[in-house]
């Protein structure tokens, strides 16, 4: 079988011609998951670029981005296959003046004309290259996570009527979670992890410069390190990577330069969304001289 | 290296990482793929295939360098230089012209502290990597006085060359050099920023020298006894009572996304627990569409009533985290109850629902807890009977059918009137009371702790060291 990529550096370059800046961690994951044909299950605080990141290896792969999006009381029908019950209804109908046997007809309603495949199954017959993404895992109850396992680790899907269909080709498949609730052991075992966290400052600063090509990099170099800055303060909900670059993009909509602390604070509430937050991140930029830290436990 | 890669697994099990046998072989054969010189590449593989929860990932990076630092040129998986300091700092010492005369003395012992001292004021403030790494080599060299076979922990000779480099004076001389340098004064904005990025190279700087002593311990005493020393728990499995401070913090840090999971789950149960009584109307409508026939039966929607919660929580000294911890957990997860009123004591009592109401930070709140309740009655020391009788005197008609009543404590009563009548009331009264201890089960009963003589009277006493006995708990509290 041919390898999509020859090493973790050929991922990592040819995601950053798409726009994706990857770090090694991912690029490392994402080699690793090609060669053992093995699915990512991708974990990481909201808006770090986990749907991101498939999208854009399905981009640098030129695949079909197959996405299944999960949510409460997902279940194998809207996930794997139906049958298309008023079709076959219709074919039983029509039959009822002619004299075929109800073998003839039994065998023709459970066959792939009435079969109306849904994303993973869809993803499993695909001829041509497919990324197969599970959005958002964490919010199927645990008994669904059991439809995907068969999928995940032997990429075949069973219908009682049809038998085993298995895959043509063993496509990349992504997981993405939010840490909602601990995934099941099963799930886990079969999948590679990937923890995708906040990025570093000078990987925040240079996925603002690609993002937002107009924008200056003095004010980049700004903007990610106030945004560490107000990472390290115990929020509700700190500043995602979508936020900064809504926040930088603001920036440079007001015509702004160099930020100010005023201008930091009238716009804080882009970065922040609960006001709990705001007023406190506002009271860290304006308020003391660095006499008391951020992120130093208040010892009680 | 099949053996050393054994060895290593065996340590993430021992460290309470639950590595499975496929798992296993995935690395085995991840690795096979992966340029075997590229470090990063390979640690990136193993934890890949082996870590399964990000929380476990500094247990995993701990174990990683005590067994593939220093080995790394041996089995030639190290190509990072930090396997090479002496060519490193060669290399680089004199490529920094502000060291000037330490430069060119670098490698040797004749440096004097001013000089070292100077460099490593250069190296912060250029942010210079290889510098960093050379000075960190030569203070623990230095200032750690590490003699073989002595058995005293890494963080001993941390603290005795942190305390020789003076990390925090740099500090605060590289902020005085940055408010020269700029032509206006900095405002408080601009401060903050450089401050924070000083800091993070400090910590850099930190890290350097951990990860030195480590190589060296690791060198001296062989690698399983070192990762034994070095074995932590798990942020989950860290006993609230004798947390040290930075476990405190990774506590704290895991506590957010635990009350998340844990309010979905019980909404979940709310919703999905049981089915309510048949719905006659809809169930007839619905079978129109089978011609009259009742084919697809429908239930009335559950309404279970939500419980009303009473925590009573000790806040002396010696439970006072687990209380902390506890009542941030009750009101983080208090949309699930129809109300949550909270007591604390120590010998007296006092009501504190009124800091946590309209608060949105409830670490706030439980500052002010801590700081404003009125809970000392005769001298500070835990007694129990008089604050239970105190509770039932003023809040005990307050009781319902509906209340559930947690009681926090290590029933270490100072050896006074137990009063355990009132507990008995108590749940005569309230639907439940349980009572959750912070000891371990072997203690209790022991010297003057009496929990059994409460215990009888409620519906359950649980141990609750941790977060993942805490987490279990939430699971029963209905």
């Amino acid at each position: 079988m041919d390898y999509r990529f020859e090493t973790p550096a050929d991922v990592s370059t040819r995601l950053r011609d798409v726009d994706y800046l990857s770090d090694e961690a991912i690029a490392g994951v994402v080699f690793l998951a090609d060669r053992l044909g093995k699915p990512i299950l991708v974990e990481g605080p909201a808006g770090t670029g986990k749907t991101q990141l498939a999208k854009s290896v399905a981009e640098i792969l030129g695949a079909r981005l197959i996405r299944l999006q999960c949510y409460e009381g997902l279940d194998e029908s809207k996930a794997l296959y139906e049958w298309n019950y008023k079709k076959q209804l219709l074919r039983i109908q029509a039959e009822r003046n002619s004299d075929s046997s109800w073998e003839d007809i039994e065998t023709d309603i459970f066959s792939d004309e009435f079969l109306l495949t849904r994303p993973l199954l869809e993803a499993i017959l695909a001829e041509d290259p497919v990324v197969l993404l599970i959005d958002e895992v964490d919010r199927v109850e645990v008994e669904t996570e059991a439809l995907l396992l068969e999928i995940l680790s032997d990429y075949q899907v069973s219908i009682p009527e049809l038998g085993t269909i298995a895959a043509r080709q063993i496509p990349m498949v992504f997981l993405t979670s939010n840490n909602t609730r601990e995934l099941s052991e099963a799930l886990k075992r079969r999948c590679l992890f990937l923890h995708i966290d906040y990025p570093d400052m000078e990987r925040e600063k240079e996925i603002v410069l690609t993002k937002i090509p107009e924008i200056t990099e003095s004010l980049a170099d700004q903007v990610a390190r106030i945004v560490r800055s107000i990472r390290q303060l115990e929020l509700k909900k700190s500043p995602s990577v979508s936020e900064t670059l809504d926040w930088a993009r603001t920036l440079l909509l007001l015509g702004v330069d160099s930020v100010t602390e005023a201008d930091a604070i009238e716009t804080l509430n882009i970065l922040l969304k609960y006001q709990s937050d705001i007023t406190k991140a506002s009271k860290e930029l304006q308020g003391d001289s660095g006499a008391k830290r951020p992120g130093v436990p208040r010892t009680s | 290296m099949l053996e050393l890669l054994s060895g290593f697994i065996v340590e993430l099990r021992a460290a309470g990482l639950p590595v499975s046998l496929t798992e296993n072989l995935d690395a085995m054969e991840a690795i096979t793929h992966i340029p075997i010189e590229n470090r990063s590449a390979f640690k990136y593989a193993l934890a890949a295939t082996l870590v399964k929860n990000n929380s476990h990932w500094r247990a995993f990076e701990t174990v990683f360098e005590v067994y593939f630092s220093l080995r790394g040129s041996e089995y030639s998986l190290g190509g990072g230089g930090d396997d090479l300091p002496e060519i490193t700092e060669d290399d680089e010492a004199p490529m920094n012209p502000d060291a000037g005369g330490a430069g060119a003395g670098g490698a040797g012992e004749a440096m004097s502290p001013e000089q070292m001292a100077e460099m490593l004021f250069q190296a912060m403030r250029n942010g210079d990597d290889g510098l960093m790494r050379a000075l960190a080599r030569q203070a623990v060299t230095r200032f750690a006085g590490m003699e073989p076979g002595r058995p005293v922990g890494g963080t001993y000779y941390l603290y005795r060359t942190l305390r020789n480099l003076d990390l925090d004076g740099v500090l605060e001389r590289l902020m005085e050099e940055a408010q020269e340098q700029s032509s206006s004064p900095l405002t408080q904005l601009e401060e903050r920023l450089e401050r924070d990025e000083f800091e993070s190279r400090i910590d850099r700087m930190k890290k350097e020298i951990e990860a030195e002593i480590r190589r060296r311990l690791v060198a001296d005493r062989g690698v399983e006894a070192m990762a034994k020393t070095l074995r932590k728990p798990l942020p989950e499995d860290v006993d609230f009572m004798h947390a040290n401070r930075e476990e405190l913090v990774s506590l704290r840090k895991a506590m957010y996304p635990l009350t998340r999971k844990l309010a979905v789950r019980l909404a979940r149960k709310r919703r999905h627990g049981r089915k309510g009584p048949l719905d006659f109307r809809a169930t007839v409508r619905q079978s129109l569409s089978y011609g009259g026939v009742p084919a697809d039966p429908r239930f009335r929607y559950p309404r279970p009533s939500k419980p009303e919660i009473f925590v009573v929580a000790d806040i002396s000294g010696s439970v006072a985290a687990f209380a902390r911890f506890t009542l941030q957990l009750v009101y983080a997860i208090s949309g699930q109850f129809s109300r949550v009123r909270s007591f604390v004591f120590i010998d007296g009592i006092d009501e504190v629902t009124r800091f946590f109401e309209g608060v949105e930070d409830i670490s706030v709140a439980i500052h002010r807890v801590n700081t404003e309740a009125d809970v000392v009655w005769v001298d500070g020391h835990s007694d129990y009977g008089h604050a239970f009788e105190v509770f039932w005197e003023k809040y005990g008609r307050e009781i319902s059918p509906k209340t559930t009543v947690l009681i926090l404590g290590d029933a270490r009563n100072n050896y006074h009137a137990s009063q355990s009548w009132v507990i008995k009331e108590m749940s005569k009264k309230a639907r439940h009371v349980y009572w959750l201890n912070p000891e371990p089960k072997a203690y209790w009963d022991t010297g003057d702790s009496i929990v059994s003589d409460y215990g009888a009277h409620t519906d359950g006493v649980f141990e609750c060291r941790n977060l993942r006995q805490l987490e279990k708990f939430v699971d029963i509290l209905e």
